[in-house]
Parts: structure tokens; sequence; C-alpha cells
């Protein structure tokens, strides 16, 4: 299988504070990968390195590299805009805009130079089944976004985020603030979009990791301690804090 | 449960430590009652007299020929009450003043909010706060010794006090309000909105203008009707400016508003001119309650989403 995304030497600080170190990682197309650790070992940090939302906190230093399809992201000639756009993201909290479901879903879209209402009625709707929430909205398109449940919204952000076609998808804690018949739709929604496109997932859930992952990788501190199959790693985990952290001894 | 080592305190009402503490919550209570009623009081009573003042020139004009006449000439031999011109006069010059002073202050609220460093932030929103400060009669002096010439020269009008130099001090004038309410409404803003946008591939800029400006719309909307409630009250400055001749309202001409009508012949009225300044203050305070009704209904509105 390709790598679509890598991670080279890779390092972040926050000001002084060194949030990840030496991180090198390949992420292979087609796949769910998920991240897991104790809170604060730079789960978050790491995903939002792969498309640069980083960039967004101010004193932020990066070295090392990560490519997208072999291309440096971090490279003073990339258009972040179109970075973003192939590398989309879901939020911990669900964040739909305060507009109509249709508007949320047509934002991207839209911001991308698709005009014809005829065009973005098809996106909107296929990225709306896509995200396995089209029966329960299909009728109330024009209303706001805001009336849905945590769970809607979430799948509703989903949605958003696949209709400008990225190739990856980045997903932080997306269940975490969901109920869990809610949390297992989405679930079963990532498994359903593996075969289309890439999937990062941050979960605290080990159970979650193990139902819908291929690949596993146990962040510490700041460090990526073990990273490969994700059944492999919870059988035979190959460092003793990994095993101390998935069967629950700490974290 | 035992609670062990506490022993039991009496908490009726009956003693007397208690009946001195209740006492003086109902004391306090009270002045703060008093208080409240004093300002709701006043209200009352400024209604109260503008209506019974305000009608009998009304009565005796007749309502139509009051608000709709078209001459003003209340010390002539035969003199006439119409205030159609400063009515109009005074939605011209709140209307142009918003016209410009709300994408200015808007689009300033913006930079401030989301652009600008913090360093000239800092500064240019003391500058805002300053120009909020400033007393209405030096907006005027200044208006007339630079505005007003100005436009002489520029338009090549016999006099430049006009509609035009009072709606260019007064856009001035609501800048701050503008840009303050604006901003906080601006700030209000969920950062996780404009994150969303970012991930989507949205620059910056897409993002302030298609998500941000439209999920604070209604705190704009706010600022927007503020501005008009200060333009159209807005009497000294404007007076400087604006020639004062009861002239239907010209650009380049020189007009008179409705609070520049009272504020000028008060002193010196009598009977039936004195009645109907009045009623102008009457039409006028209806205005204001217009302006603040809207007001309600869009902060309202902004707090439900
Ligand atoms: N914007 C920031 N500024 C400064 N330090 C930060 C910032 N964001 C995160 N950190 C620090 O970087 C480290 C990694 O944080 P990160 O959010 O990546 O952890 P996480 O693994 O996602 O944790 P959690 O499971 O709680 O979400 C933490 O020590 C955190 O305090
Ligand atoms: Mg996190």
């Amino acid at each position: 299988m390709n790598n679509i995304m890598t991670a080279r030497d890779l390092c972040l600080w926050y000001g002084q504070a060194q949030a990840l170190k030496n991180i090198n990682m390949d992420i292979a197309e087609n796949s769910i990968t998920a991240l897991i650790g104790p809170s604060g070992c730079g789960k978050s940090t790491f995903l939002k390195t792969l498309n640069r939302m980083n960039d967004l906190v101010p004193g932020v230093k990066i070295t090392g590299q990560v490519c997208y399809r072999e291309e440096d992201i971090y490279d003073k000639n990339v258009d972040v805009n179109q970075l973003r756009r192939e590398v989309g993201m879901v939020f911990q909290k669900p964040n739909p805009f305060p507009m109509s479901i249709y508007d949320n879903i047509a934002y991207g879209p839209r911001t991308h130079g698709i005009r014809k209402r005829g065009e973005l009625d098809e996106i909107v709707e296929q990225a709306l089944r896509d995200a396995a929430i089209w029966d329960e909205v299909k009728d109330r398109l024009k209303k706001n976004a805001l009336g849905l449940s945590g769970g809607q919204q979430q799948r509703l952000c989903i949605a958003r985020a696949l209709a400008v076609k990225p190739s990856v998808l980045l997903m932080d804690e997306p269940t975490s603030a969901l109920d869990p018949i809610s949390t297992s739709r989405i679930e079963e929604l990532a498994m359903g979009l593996k075969d289309r496109y890439t999937i990062v997932i941050v979960t605290h859930n080990m159970q979650q990791a193990l139902r819908i992952s291929d690949n596993t990788a146990f962040f510490l501190l700041g460090e990526l301690v073990e990273y490969g199959d994700t059944q492999t790693m919870f059988d035979q985990p190959a460092d003793k804090r990994t095993e101390a952290y998935i069967t629950g001894r700490f974290g | 449960m035992e609670r062990a080592g506490i022993a039991p305190r009496p908490f009726r009402k009956g003693d007397n430590m208690a009946k001195k503490k209740q006492l003086v919550e109902n004391l306090v209570h009270g002045l703060f009652l008093l208080l409240g009623l004093i300002t709701v009081g006043c209200v009352l009573l400024i209604t109260l007299y503008l209506v019974v003042s305000g009608i009998p020139a009304i009565r005796e004009i007749g309502l139509a020929d009051f608000l709709f006449g078209r001459r003003w000439a209340s010390t002539a031999a035969e003199p006439a009450y119409g205030i159609l011109p400063f009515i109009l006069t005074s939605i011209y010059g709140t209307a142009g003043a918003i016209l410009i002073g709300v994408p200015l202050g808007f689009l300033c609220a913006v930079y401030l909010a989301k652009m600008a460093q913090p360093g000239i932030r800092n500064i240019m929103e003391s500058a805002v706060s300053l120009l909020a400060g400033i007393p209405s009669v030096v907006y005027g002096l200044v208006g007339m010794l630079v505005l007003v010439p100005g436009i002489r020269r520029l338009f090549h009008v016999p006099d430049g006090a006009s509609l035009l130099a009072a709606i260019l001090v007064l856009a001035v004038m609501i800048l701050p309000s503008i840009i303050k309410v604006s901003i906080t409404a601006l700030e209000a803003v969920p950062r996780e909105y404009e994150e969303a946008s970012l991930a989507l591939g949205a620059t910056p800029v897409e993002t302030w203008f298609r998500v941000s400006v439209p999920a604070a719309k209604s705190g704009i909307a706010a600022a927007v009707v503020l501005g008009v409630g200060r333009a159209i009250g807005e009497t000294m400055a404007v007076m400087m400016v604006s020639g004062n001749a009861p002239n239907m309202p010209d650009l380049f001409q020189s007009v008179r508003f409705l609070t520049t009508a009272v504020a000028s012949e008060m002193a010196y009225s009598a009977g039936l001119q004195q009645q109907a300044l009045f009623s102008i203050a009457l039409v006028l305070f209806l205005f204001i309650m217009l302006i603040n009704a809207a007001l309600k209904a869009f902060l309202k509105g902004s707090k439900e989403g």
C-alpha cells in the first residue's frame, strides 16, 4: 500500500515547550490510523501538523518534514488553503456554522469556486449521503444546522469536510462528546469511508481504536512510542509502556 | 448521618440577630427600589410633559399641516408651522451619516478585531475611545473651521454650511459606537467557526467575511441602530455646520434638523411658536422611541442566536 503522508524527524515547540519529539510515521493510503495516548501527549498537536492548523497558534516552531504525496507541506511554496482542501479536518466538538444545513455543506465547494446551483445540489446530497445523515435531514436542508442533535451535528461536520473532496480526513476525538449510538454510527461511517479516504483519528477509547483502525500509533510525552498494525499492537505490544497503557494501568 | 462536633444552630427568624439583619435587608431593598423608581419617574415625567405640552400646537395647526407642511416661518407676519423640512433633514442626515459611518466603522472593526497586531490595535482602540469622548461642540467647531470652508471651495458653492457638512460630522461622531459594538460582536463569534472554515481551505479573509461577519450580524445591526440614535439626537455639532435655515433638504443647502429647530428658537419663542417647538420635541421623542424598540428587537434576536 502507498503511504499518503509521512512525517520525518518531526519536532514541534510551543514557545519553549517541546510537544513533539522526532516523530517518524508513515500513514498508509485508504486506511484508518488511530492515534492513542494519555492526555497531553501530543496527539492533537501531531494531527494538526498534518494540515498545518498549528500555523494558527502563535509561537509555534516546527522542524523536520511532513510530506503529502511526497511533497513537503511545510515548504514555503505550499498553498496552505489548497493543502487543507486535500487534508480535511473534523473537530472534537461539533462546530457547524450558524447557517442552514445546505449552506454548511456548500460552504467549502463555494469557497473553491463552485457556484452552479445544480452542481452544488449534487455535491451536498452526495456528501450528506456519504456521512450517513441524508435521510435525517433531506426534508430540512434550509433549516439552521444548530437545531440538529450533537451526533447529527458531528455527522454534518463530517459531510461538510467531505464536500470539498479531500483525500485525507483528520478526526480529533470525533465521538468524545457523543452518546454510544451516535458513536457507533460514526465508527461505521469511518469504516465505510476508508476505501475512498484515508482517515487519521485521535481517540481515548481503546475499544474504538481496536474496532475501526488498521494501524495504531501510541504517543507518550511527545514521543511516538510504538506504531504498527492495530491487532498486533493490542495482542502483543512491543513496548512495556504501550502494554501498560492499553491494559489501562496508566493514562 | 452524625454531624460530629457541630452544635445545632437555630435558624428560625425569632432571635434578635436575625431580626436586625432582616431589617437592614429590607431597608437596603427599599432604598434601591426607590432609586430605580426615580429613573422610571424621570422618564414618565418627561414623556407626560412632552405629550401634554406638544399636543396643543398640533391641535391648533392641524396634524397634517404640521407634519407635512413644507414651510416653517414662525416669526413671519403670517406664520407657518410646517416641519416637513426638519423631519426630512433629520432622516436624510441620519441616513447619510449611517451610509458613510457604518461601512467605515464596520470595516475598521473587522480590521481591529481580526487583522491588527496587538500593538497597533491598542493604539487605534485608544484613539477610538478618545473620539467618543470629544464633546460635540468641538466637533462642531472643527467642522465649522475646516469642513465648511473645505466644502465651499471643493464644490464651488456659495456657502459650505450645508446638509453635506452635517452628514460628514455625524458620520465621524457615530464611528466610535459602531466600531466598539461591532468589535464586541465580532469577538463573540466562537473561534470554532473560524477554525472550521480555515480547515476547509478558506483563506482568512474569506473566513472573516463569510463566517465571522454573518455570525456577528445581529450585534452589528445593533451597532447601526445605536448609530442612528446618536445621529438623530445630535444637536450642537450639526447646528454649527448646517447653516440652520429651514429649507427643504438638499446636500449643498443650509438646513435645519428637528433637534436644532427646537434649540435655535426656544430662547426667544412665545405663544403658539413655543408650543410648536414642544410639538417638534414630541416628534423627535417618538423617533427615538422607535429606534429604541428596534434596538431591543435586534438585541433579543442576537441572544436567541
Ligand atoms: N496552543 C498551545 N499552546 C501551548 N501549548 C500547547 C498548545 N496546545 C497544546 N499545548 C501543549 O502541548 C502538549 C500536547 O498537547 P495536545 O493537545 O497535542 O495533547 P493531546 O494528546 O491531544 O491531549 P488530549 O488527549 O487531552 O486532547 C500539552 O502539554 C499541551 O499543554
Ligand atoms: Mg487533543
